[in-house]
């Protein structure tokens, strides 16, 4: 669409251009500070809004089975951030409660979000408190109407909190379709990748900081954070620097989705996540502008120091594995990285100390049971045995036993060679990178201008 | 399809097609470039209508949205389903292996 940046400075009340630097390069603390809210401020935000403060719980039962088959020495204290117990059920409630509160503090009168996820449910809870009306896009069906239950379960829940949910068949343009509407209503762009939602996801890093000092003395060694678009990564890091804890080590997790194509209409229900998964989580990391607002808040590459994969199988035993053993029923997709967190504290030693900084609600639809009998009916193979032959859209392979949950590490080096690609071919044919650009995108890829510098070169010559 | 007339005032579904397959975006695989793009939204019905007959419904927020009647008091019928075998042990299973490990390590 034509008038798309005109339509998004008025939904968003903010004019990008004033951060650009070059065809490459932006401000991005200047953009991510520009609504001026101090971390004070958004906790207060957060508290008048019933958001935050959660839980944060050690899981002694599940670091003991681990323990029971790591190494002498070996298992890690395994902690959770109970963000399930935020008022819509996850931890979008913190990015929502910001970009309401913004939109009714610049008198917009409602909010727009494009999301099939729990994002919905926080940003239509959130607009009920402050008294704006909400529109919610979700790609919610394939062209024979049939809708993953994760996802209507979402459109329930946002129509129970008084939202308008506009459904719609898969495919890309529903990006479209939200600027139209937001053209048509004059609401708020609520984008999950704007400077606000994003600051809102602080608060969840500097909270876990914050409880692990007095839990434990220091803070977390590792935080394991599900990821998809990289919000979540992003703001929980941005937050944990903050409260000084540099030393912690971030580590992505998601559900590795390999092989099965975002935008096919067969391939749509054929996947048991709707979030949390590599097909967000890879292309977000590698190229974070491809995202609904001219520049991303979310840029997950900047703080990631490892991503790990999990397969759905694993994600979906060790949703049952929680319920058993520590009487916390959640949704399978926010258990992503506790799966990769329960590989993860096996090597590690007893004193280091693993957090999982969230759980989301669950219940129909969403349930993991739900989704097993939802992909059984459009014949994926779902058995027990060895979860490495988990094939995404062709079969779930259901652990026999915990010591075979073993996530898999991706390359951030490929990675970031891929991000580094994807900035010099959205610059203008021609254009030369500068000593800016470079430092920019050292950045941007948490690595050293000369790595950069090397990387464009190996570009050049490939 | 709904098998009755909507009542003006009833919470109804309508159905538009917001792109035609030549209309939609490039790059899109073969199975999605060659269906429509179809929007559903839900609202109070601006009049009487017949199944699958072009109506007018304003939704929550008040828009006024044109589409084919498609539903009528629309449900909400996801569940749990039923248990999936893989999983009916796992609890019992992992229990046991807590309370034979710490068994073992009080020794």
């Amino acid at each position: 669409m034509a008038r798309k940046g005109e339509i998004m400075r008025r939904a968003l009340g903010m004019d990008y251009a004033e951060f650009e630097r070059s065809p490459i390069a932006f401000d991005y603390e200047a953009m991510m500070g520009a609504h001026g809210y101090s971390l004070d401020d958004i906790v207060a935000i957060q508290a008048a809004a019933g958001v935050g403060s959660t839980p944060l719980l050690e899981l002694r039962n599940l670091t003991d089975l681990v323990r029971s088959y790591s190494g002498p020495g070996h298992g890690a204290r395994i902690f959770v951030k109970d963000e399930a117990a935020n008022m819509a059920g996850s931890f979008k409630d913190r990015r929502a409660s910001m970009s309401t509160h913004v939109a009714q503090a610049k008198g917009y009168p409602g909010v727009i979000a494009a999301t099939s996820g729990n994002y919905g449910a926080a940003v239509a809870s959130q607009a009920a408190r402050a008294s704006l009306k909400c529109i919610i896009c979700q790609e919610a069906f394939d062209s024979t109407h049939l809708g993953q239950p994760e996802i209507i379960e979402k459109a329930r829940i946002c129509e129970a909190f008084g939202a308008e949910v506009v459904q719609m068949t898969v495919g890309p343009e529903l990006f479209a379709h939200m600027l139209e509407l937001l053209d048509e209503t004059g609401y708020f762009a609520a984008s999950l990748y704007s400077s606000f939602g994003v600051s809102g996801i602080e608060t969840l890093g500097f909270e876990i900081a914050e409880e692990m000092r007095a839990r434990t003395g220091a803070p977390p060694t590792y935080v394991v954070i599900t990821h998809a678009g990289g919000g979540n990564t992003t703001g929980t890091a941005r937050g944990l620097k903050r409260a000084g804890a540099t030393g912690t080590e971030i580590v992505s997790a998601s559900v590795d989705l390999s092989g099965l194509h975002m935008a096919s209409d067969t391939d749509f229900n054929r996947k048991s996540f709707t979030t949390g998964h590599t097909g967000f989580g890879v292309p977000f990391a590698t190229w974070p502008d491809r995202a609904d607002v001219p520049r991303n808040a979310a840029r997950s590459l900047r703080y990631m120091d490892r991503y790990l994969t999990v397969s759905q199988g694993e994600v979906f035993y060790v949703t049952e594995a929680l319920a058993k053993l520590e009487g916390l029923e959640r949704g399978p997709a926010g258990n992503t990285a506790m799966a990769a967190a329960m590989s993860l504290a096996r090597d590690l030693p007893r004193e280091a100390t693993v957090v999982v900084q969230e759980t989301e609600y669950t219940g129909a639809g969403k349930h993991h049971w739900a989704q097993l009998n939802f992909a059984r009916e459009r014949g994926v193979e779902v058995r027990t045995g060895d979860p490495r032959e988990n094939v995404p859209g062709k079969s779930i392979v259901i652990p026999t036993a915990p010591e075979q949950i073993r996530a898999v590490e991706m390359d951030l080096g490929r990675m970031r060679r891929s991000y580094v690609r994807n900035a010099l071919a959205h610059a203008p044919g021609g254009y030369e990178p500068t000593a800016e650009d470079i430092a920019f995108l050292a950045e941007d890829t948490n690595t050293t201008p000369e790595t950069v510098e090397e990387i464009v070169a190996g570009l050049k010559e490939a | 399809m709904p098998a009755d007339r909507s009542r003006t005032g009833q919470w109804v579904e309508v159905e538009r097609v917001l792109l035609e397959p030549a209309d939609r975006a490039a790059n899109l695989p073969e199975e999605t470039a060659s269906k429509p793009l179809l929007v559903w939204v839900k609202g109070f019905a601006q009049s009487e209508a017949a199944p699958g007959e072009e109506c007018e419904v304003e939704t929550m927020t008040g828009r006024v949205v044109r589409g084919r009647l498609s539903d009528l008091d629309p449900a909400y019928t996801h569940t749990f389903g039923s248990q999936p075998s893989e999983l009916a042990s796992v609890g019992r299973d992992l229990r046991a292996r807590l309370a034979e490990y710490r068994a073992k390590a009080g020794e």
